[in-house]
């Protein structure tokens, strides 16, 4: 009795907590959903949801076009820092060379520090290149934050892997081009799974840098082309809401989906030295 | 021995590069700068420590940084505490769809920072969710525009960080407890030991490791943060919920104090880098 008792208050207590998150993502869809300019209260269903809102802000709204500058940058800085990432955690993971362990704390400082340190220099370093308002001024400065933690990522895994594997291919004379990529990278695949996944949402998810180095509204991304709607004080309140959960569907789908590497990938990618 | 050493290096080479290029020399030019009066303009002055004594003694600054304080009460010190709470109350049990509720209760996790603010930004507003609850159970006296209020916009924007950040820890402490050996809690039962005697001699040890990742995580969130703060307050009103990072952007990208900005960073910088090392070597050096 006393234990179903508690069994009952461990799952208020749970119900009450997943809630309180989808409170304000419910309300902020009832906002979207209201009939443009009708005045709205807090969370109240319209009588006629008025689903054209997201194909308004879509096209309209430029979300498309946000949408579409998002998805070029994922496209390229996941891949090429992935590969990037596994190169590195080869080597640290499973060679010793000199000047290895002082170099791999040098890489882990892109994990620690604030973007906030480097956006300055950057934005006009990059501007004497003519690399603001452009993609690649942004993808290179991504793809060089998602090494520094890419390496530590995929040094730990390559660590995990038994050294008896890779000295019997040695053995047999194969290269360390081969070992990597016949023997390593197929036990590998959950890993760079995990890796790939996490590069997508932090990619996704980039604001600052976005913000400050594509200030050209062609090539800004979703996150940076939304905070600077929040900006401008817009009335289309309704517009602006069906913006906001566009922006969020693609990274919900892709945890929705690979929830496991998500939730893995972003508690043990955590710092550990 | 040599050759291994000339093939790793051109295995790290690539990454390397781009990482050296596009985010170790910027940091390091961000340091250089730190030592300049420069608008971004003009051509920039030595200064020498100028920058950090004069942005020291800012009151603007300085309430910046106090703001963090706050931060790491909302964003670390209350979701740690509430995740180790609800993680041992639900690890007492085996509940079914516990894998439901993980779901939804990691997901602020994934959910760009940018419609995290918008979505408060409504729930704070005068005619927000928040105040509809407050009327609803009849304190109206209570309802006002949260984000506007002088008192109330900093612990309100505050929340959000632990909105954002308990479901996280809540998640890393219930995966600790299923690692923490089962004959421990049976040890402690055989020796009559309640729930929390049971939480403080067995779960709490056991999970060191854990707290040090969440405490990190969370600390390194607090004392970043700026997207919240641009899209809901812009760190107003007033100063009110100024923080460091916001005022790094202001400075240098509004009022072409590029010199200052970059001091504040450097000075950002080696706070969140002292605050992590204390954490790491806290919670390690006890086990």
């Amino acid at each position: 009795m006393n234990a179903r008792f508690e069994r009952l208050g461990a799952y208020t207590f749970l119900c009450l907590f997943a809630l309180a998150v989808l409170l304000p993502l419910f309300s902020i869809l009832s906002v979207a959903l209201q009939p443009q300019g009708a005045p709205v209260t807090g969370l109240s269903w319209p009588d006629d949801p008025q689903w054209g809102n997201f194909a308004r802000a879509w096209s309209t709204g430029s979300f498309g076009d946000l949408i579409t500058s998002s998805v070029i940058v994922a496209v390229v800085v996941v891949p090429v820092a992935t590969v990037l990432s596994v190169m590195t955690g080869y080597a640290f993971g499973t060679m010793r060379f000199r000047g290895s362990t002082p170099l791999f704390y040098v890489m882990l400082i892109g994990i620690v520090m604030p973007y906030e340190a480097t956006v300055v220099p950057l934005y006009y370093d990059l501007r004497q290149f003519g690399l603001t308002d452009n993609y690649l001024g942004l993808m290179l400065p991504e793809i060089g934050l998602s090494v520094s933690f890419g390496t530590f990522w995929m040094r730990a895994f390559f660590l995990s892997t038994p050294r008896a594997l890779i000295e019997a291919a040695r053995m047999d004379g194969a290269n360390s081009f081969t070992v990597l990529f016949r023997i390593l990278l197929p036990v590998a695949r959950p890993a760079v799974t995990t890796l790939m996944v996490l590069f997508f949402v932090w990619s996704w998810n980039e604001f600052l840098l976005s913000l400050v180095l594509l200030q050209d509204p062609a090539v800004r991304t979703a996150p940076a082309g939304l905070g600077l709607f929040v900006g401008q004080r817009t009335t289309d309140v309704a517009g602006l809401s069906a913006g906001a959960l566009i922006v969020t569907v693609p990274v919900v789908i892709v945890y929705l989906f690979l929830q496991r590497h998500v939730i893995r990938g972003m508690l043990q990618g955590a710092v550990k030295g | 021995m040599r050759a291994n050493s000339r093939v790793a290096y051109l295995y790290i080479l690539p990454g390397f590069l781009v990482f050296a290029l596009f985010v170790l020399m910027p940091l390091g030019h961000t340091a250089w700068l730190s030592l300049y009066d420069w608008d971004g303009i003009t051509l920039g002055t030595w200064t020498g420590l100028d920058n950090y004594t004069e942005q020291l003694a800012d009151p603007d600054v300085r309430t910046a940084f106090s703001h963090s304080m706050v931060f790491l009460f909302f964003f670390a010190a209350l979701p740690v505490g509430l995740g180790l709470v609800l993680a041992s109350v639900l690890s007492r049990f085996r509940l079914r769809g516990l894998g439901f509720f993980r779901t939804v209760i990691f997901l602020p996790q994934v959910v760009t920072a940018v419609v995290v603010g918008i979505a408060w930004r409504w729930m704070y507003a005068d005619e927000g969710t928040i105040n509809q609850l407050l009327s609803a159970v009849g304190l109206d006296g209570l309802a006002r525009a949260w984000l506007g209020d002088f008192t109330w916009a900093l612990p309100a924007l505050g929340l959000v960080g632990t909105w954002v950040m308990s479901g996280l820890c809540m998640v890393l402490f219930l995966a600790g407890i299923s690692k923490i050996d089962a004959s421990l809690y049976e040890a402690a039962r055989v020796d009559g030991a309640g729930p929390v005697r049971e939480f403080f001699a067995v779960t709490l040890p056991g999970l060191k490791q854990e707290m040090a990742v969440g405490l990190t995580l969370t600390t390194i969130a607090a004392l970043r943060s700026f997207d919240l703060v641009y899209v809901t307050t812009g760190g107003g009103p007033g100063n009110a919920t100024n923080v460091p990072g916001f005022e790094i952007y202001k400075l240098a990208f509004r009022q072409g104090a590029v010199g200052e900005a970059c001091a504040v960073a450097v000075m950002l910088t080696v706070l969140i880098f002292t605050v992590v090392l204390l954490i790491t070597r806290l919670l390690r050096e006890k086990l």
